[in-house]
């Protein structure tokens, strides 16, 4: 008996010990984020109350959130995102299969990357915007126009980062390779590309971002439906509360987007995480 | 020239400079060398004597500056298949995003011709030759460094190759771990009939380990003594290291590394 009164106390104090510490901790963690997002709102509510803004311009949160559910279970807001996020993911993902070959091809060839190199420090500069009038001239103001400006934005972070990526495969990885007979293509997919994955991964978080900030603006320019040219002319109707709630949306899409990739990032990259670690 | 003989591989006035500041550096100045099929041969040499460069000549990683290598009639241009080579760096040499079991089945599956049945079995016999039964599904660098340099022996012999090329392969671990390798390839040498061509710059290695020793000068590699080692076939890393016959070859090849370097005269050792 007295056996396990001794034994066991050192274990409670071990949790209550635990239990304080993480308590003390929680100034630590994220919720002390979330709990200031909670206070920037709660303050908005309060100004926006008191009209400390013009209150046409400045409505409450509390209106802007209950628009916002309204434009949800009416599916007016899911009918504007989904043209959006059809744009957004089609231009995203040739933007990615270019980037990652012209990348590859640029690290592994030296010919491609005397070819392409200038090129592509001449065209990576130009803020996208800059080009979506010449891109009106040539494509229109239909999808393809708006995908292949989005595909076109987001192919640069990818195309870069894949290219330092091959350039940065460990030559021991290589040699071996060639020991067993492995050369040419089949050295490009069985161990460039892996190896260089985390680069190209890098490269496609930068892009998610980008592809998303080229939807809203060419939509805002050219288009008739989507999330960008919902936001503009609820601006333009004064519509207030609407456009906010289209904000509010684009913010919840960026950060599910962005945990979405995450967490595939975190799954395809494991060994990654579990290799450099070992190698300190 | 062609090979003559019954070597399996043949080195032929093999000559490596590479360019440097301020002019060329030689690592090789003149190498033959013929290795028997089924000998264990230990190349050993103080660090930038060129050892590793003859190595990886012989491996066709290296181009040479003149001369030739020829593997049974065949001269030496690219890697050879049935040739495999094992790295000091471990590490760096497994491919981290593959498992232990895919690591090894890597060379069976740029076969091209074996069978998927065949390739499981195999991969399955080669990780319990070296003893990682039952971490088949691990990361290497989830195992120690003894472990991981295993993993890499197995994923070189899966293939069956006529001969294996090890560069410095224990000389990264701890000195237990590395006794324990050694008894390793020692078994796997005289199992499978393989020839081994071993680098290292441990004479007390290269003597314990091998059928013949090939020390290199200080560089520009030349080959300053070739013995061959008559030390029973069954070996212990205690009796063995006691025999006379062992400490008078270790002194042999430290006498000459030393007059090499000018700490002592190869007279007074």
């Amino acid at each position: 008996m007295t056996d396990i009164v001794h034994s066991d106390a050192p274990a409670v104090a071990a949790s209550r010990a635990k239990r304080s510490a993480s308590s003390g901790r929680l100034w630590n963690t994220r919720v002390i984020g979330v709990a200031f997002i909670g206070l920037l709102l709660v303050m908005w509510e309060i100004a926006a109350a008191n009209a400390i803004f013009p209150p046409m311009s400045f409505p409450r949160i509390s209106a802007i959130l209950a628009t916002w559910w309204q434009l949800v279970i009416s599916g007016e807001l899911l009918a504007e995102l989904l043209p959006s996020l059809w744009r957004m993911f089609a231009g995203y993902f040739i933007g990615v299969a270019l980037g990652v070959g012209i990348g590859l091809l640029m690290g592994y060839v030296r010919f491609f990357y005397n070819l392409l190199e200038p090129i592509t420090e001449v065209l990576r500069p130009i803020p996208s915007p800059a080009y979506l009038p010449i891109m009106i001239l040539f494509l229109g103001i239909d999808d393809e126009m708006k995908i292949f400006m989005i595909a076109f934005a987001s192919m640069f972070p990818v195309l870069l980062n894949t290219y330092s990526g091959v350039r940065s495969v460990d030559p021991i990885q290589l040699q071996t390779a060639r020991t067993f007979g492995v050369s040419g293509r089949k050295l490009l997919v069985q161990i460039v590309l892996p190896a260089s994955s985390p680069f190209i991964f890098t490269g496609m978080r930068i892009s998610l971002a980008v592809a998303l900030i080229v939807m809203v603006i060419s939509e805002m320019v050219a288009a008739s439906n989507g999330i960008g040219y919902f936001i503009l002319s609820a601006q333009r109707g004064f519509k207030i509360r609407d456009m906010f709630a289209g904000v509010l949306t684009l913010a919840l899409l960026g950060y599910i987007l962005n945990r979405l990739f995450l967490l595939i990032e975190n799954r395809v990259l494991a060994w990654h995480y579990g290799y450099t670690q070992q190698r300190g | 020239m062609p090979p003559s003989g019954r070597a399996v591989l043949r080195v032929c006035n093999l000559h490596k400079s590479y360019a440097a500041a301020g002019g060329a550096t030689v690592a090789l100045n003149g190498i033959d060398l013929e290795i028997e099929p089924g000998s264990f041969v230990s190349i050993i040499g103080p660090s930038g004597c060129g050892k590793s460069t003859l190595l990886q000549t012989v491996a066709g990683l290296v181009t040479p500056s003149s001369g030739d290598v020829f593997f049974g009639t065949t001269r030496v241009q690219e890697p050879p298949r049935d040739v495999v080579y094992v790295f000091q760096q471990y590490t760096r040499s497994l491919f981290p995003w593959k498992t232990v079991e895919r690591n090894v089945a890597f060379g069976l599956e740029n076969k091209g011709t074996i069978s998927r049945h065949e390739i499981a079995a195999r991969t399955r016999e080669m990780i319990g030759l070296v003893k990682l039964t039952g971490f088949e599904r691990h990361y290497p660098w989830q195992l120690s460094g003894g472990m991981q340099q295993r993993v890499a022996i197995a994923r070189a012999l899966a293939c069956r190759p006529a001969v294996l090329l090890m560069d410095e392969p224990f000389s990264a671990v701890d000195a237990l771990t590395r006794a324990g390798l050694q008894e390793l390839l020692r078994s796997l040498w005289r199992e499978l009939g393989l020839t081994v061509v071993f680098v290292t710059h441990d004479v007390d290695e290269g003597v314990y380990l091998s059928s013949r020793v090939v020390a290199l000068t200080r560089a520009p590699g030349t080959i300053a003594i070739d013995i061959p080692i008559e030390l029973p076939a069954s070996r212990d890393q205690i009796a063995t290291r006691a025999l006379p016959a062992y400490l008078d070859y270790r002194a042999r090849l430290l006498a000459q590394l030393f007059a090499d370097d000018g700490l002592k005269s190869a007279e007074a050792a």
